[in-house]
């Protein structure tokens, strides 16, 4: 396959030969971090979700039964519709939002470029320092009803929405500028000419030249949305909580991430197989949206 | 004609009024997080938004009561996560920018396996190796401020391998050859031809895993010794999520001292980072 005969196949085997013999320092270092920080752990992580295990040295084959507690287990299931929702939820309203402030911010305004480094400075700050802020500021609300954003699943939900909402807006409107801003001018120029007004131009023109940005945005609040832990961890921690008939506990604020983490570091060390189990489903659930993400981006530009 | 450019005049001018109400909902919650930390601790849940006065003024006791709140030092924290920050994102950008020359101009198998597996990488969520990696980094001794960027270098190569392979592909051959012709070793090579020319990926790579590494929590969380070394999100989680009595003014006056750095890191290289956002996320 490499044997090529042209003169770029000779030249850059000039190059190529003299590197391979360097590969100790330049490939061997990143390499071996990579197999102690991602790929040991990783097919580990996929052997015991297999196998009943306090730690790592004290493992026991049990098959699938894992999976099968995952799936059987209330408190996950409850917690994957839960995500969900919020996924869902959270990927419409940042993404109207933040296309609406970027359009806004590409019509020469006032003032544009300040307004943009305020409504992207959110995502400097970590999660769990967003979650305490936003967390002082409901209770701060709700402390004059006498109760707080612990109480009630619902604020819990909103709560979550409103700061995921104030962190990712500003994101994903930095993705859209860069979008809106390689719109053709000539096009945008034809369309004035040919009478359309600003509706029309801008879903017969602007919008279907920002559709890569529009896949790439979707995705990524999609895919944020289902990965979100700091924030909740931070925010409400799962509560309340509702104890079932049969007392088990449903945290109802808990997402897919907070849920898997319960899990492993509760107080039952005998779930951390099923732990482990939830992990892999969970791994499976966002790869499936990342593959859903590249063949639609595939699709996009074949079309174009 | 006319009636439509003040239309056109008057929409801009609601815009903008619309911005800077939006404006101020952005940037409240950190006006909050200032006003708060001068407040006596039991006024910031009581009167969490009147200003701090007389009896709820707390002056500056919140920040001297925080720098030894929580029996930890808040200055120790800092200087951990300094530390990590600093050696983590250095480690990356040196061993995964060498990676990504030699993957992309030796292109043999291994690279490619290699390669692959770093994009794979890519949509791995950290819950799917937490456990497990956390033991590996206990039986090898990576749980302290020192070594755990070998673990941020393992697990973080894959975003910033990906984004530097893309810039190498497209730069031409013929400049390092001519430097082989001149006698360059591939080690110079690197380093005084390649390198300089990567200095835009660079400078996004670098400001991706800064933002990463600086706010992370669940990694040296579970990674690190935890009754020995804080990160500053580490810190303020224990302080908000430990049992008995929260002091809440101290929690915000840490909280504040904990984003001031990264505003002002923000407002100075303000450029850079939107960029290597903006790259970061198109090619992720």
């Amino acid at each position: 396959m490499r044997i090529k005969h042209d003169s770029s196949a000779v030249n850059s085997d000039m190059i190529r030969r003299p590197i391979q013999r360097w590969a100790p320092l330049f490939l061997v270092p990143m390499v071996a971090a990579f197999l102690i920080g991602f790929v040991w752990p990783f097919f580990h992580g996929l052997f015991l979700s297999f196998c009943k295990f306090k730690t790592t040295s004290n493992w026991e084959w049990v098959g699938i039964s894992n999976y099968e507690k995952a799936l059987q287990d209330q408190s996950f299931m409850y917690s994957f519709g839960f995500t969900a929702v919020f996924a869902v939820v959270s990927l419409v309203l940042i993404n109207v939002f933040a296309f609406a402030v970027a359009y806004a911010l590409t019509q020469k305004i006032r003032g544009a470029n300040l307004f943009r480094t305020v409504f992207f400075m959110p995502n400097l700050i970590g999660g769990i320092v967003l979650g305490y802020i936003w967390s002082m500021i409901f209770d701060g609300f709700l402390g004059y009803y006498q109760t707080s954003i612990l109480m009630d699943k619902e604020w819990g939900f909103w709560g979550l929405i409103i700061l995921t909402c104030w962190q990712q807006i500003g994101y994903m409107m930095i993705i859209y500028i860069a979008g809106l801003q390689a719109v053709p001018e000539d096009m945008l120029e034809a369309a004035k000419i040919d009478g359309a007004n600003g509706w029309q131009t801008l879903f017969k023109v602007t919008i279907p030249n920002v559709m890569p940005s529009i896949t790439i945005c979707t995705f990524l609040s999609l895919t944020n949305g289902f990965k979100l832990f700091d924030q909740n961890l931070a925010l409400t921690g799962g509560y309340p909580f509702e104890i079932n008939p049969d007392a088990s506990v449903v945290r109802t604020t808990e997402m897919l991430a907070l849920n898997i983490y319960n899990t492993f570091y509760g107080q039952n060390t005998a779930s951390r197989g099923v732990a482990q189990a939830k992990a892999v489903l969970f791994f499976i659930l966002v790869a499936t949206l990342a593959i859903a993400q590249l063949t639609a981006t595939r699709k996009k530009e074949v079309q174009q | 004609m006319k009636g439509s450019f003040q239309k056109e005049k008057l929409g801009k001018n609601l815009t903008t009024v619309l911005f800077i109400l939006l404006s101020i909902f952005y940037v409240f919650p950190v006006l909050m997080v200032v006003i708060n930390s001068f407040k006596v601790n039991t006024f910031v849940k009581t009167d969490t938004f009147g200003w701090p006065t007389g009896e709820s003024f707390a002056e500056f006791n919140n920040f001297i009561t925080g720098m030894t709140f929580g029996g930890y030092p808040f200055a120790q924290s800092v200087v951990y996560s300094i530390v990590i920050t600093i050696l983590g994102t250095a480690l990356i950008l040196v061993f995964t920018s060498m990676a990504a020359w030699y993957i992309s101009r030796v292109d043999s198998l291994v690279c490619r396996i290699v390669y692959y597996g770093c994009v794979f990488s890519m949509v791995v969520p950290f819950q799917m190796v937490m456990f497990t990696l956390s033991k590996t980094a206990d039986t090898l001794k990576l749980n302290t401020p020192w070594t755990i960027p070998v673990i941020y270098l393992g697990f973080g190569a894959g975003l910033a391998v990906f984004m530097f392979v893309g810039f190498v592909k497209g730069i031409p051959l013929d400049i390092e050859e001519a430097a082989a012709i001149d006698g360059c070793n591939p080690f110079r090579t690197f380093f005084s031809v390649v390198l300089p020319m990567m200095k835009p990926t660079l400078i996004s790579v670098a400001i991706l895993e800064i933002m990463w590494i600086w706010n992370d929590y669940l990694l040296p969380y579970l990674v690190l010794d935890r009754t020995e070394y804080r990160t500053i999100p580490i810190h303020i989680q224990y302080l908000k999520g430990s049992y008995g009595t929260v002091d809440l003014g101290a929690t915000m006056a840490l909280i504040l001292l904990s984003i001031i750095p990264v505003i002002i890191f923000y407002l100075t290289c303000q450029k850079h980072i939107i960029k290597g956002v903006a790259a970061g996320a198109v090619k992720g």
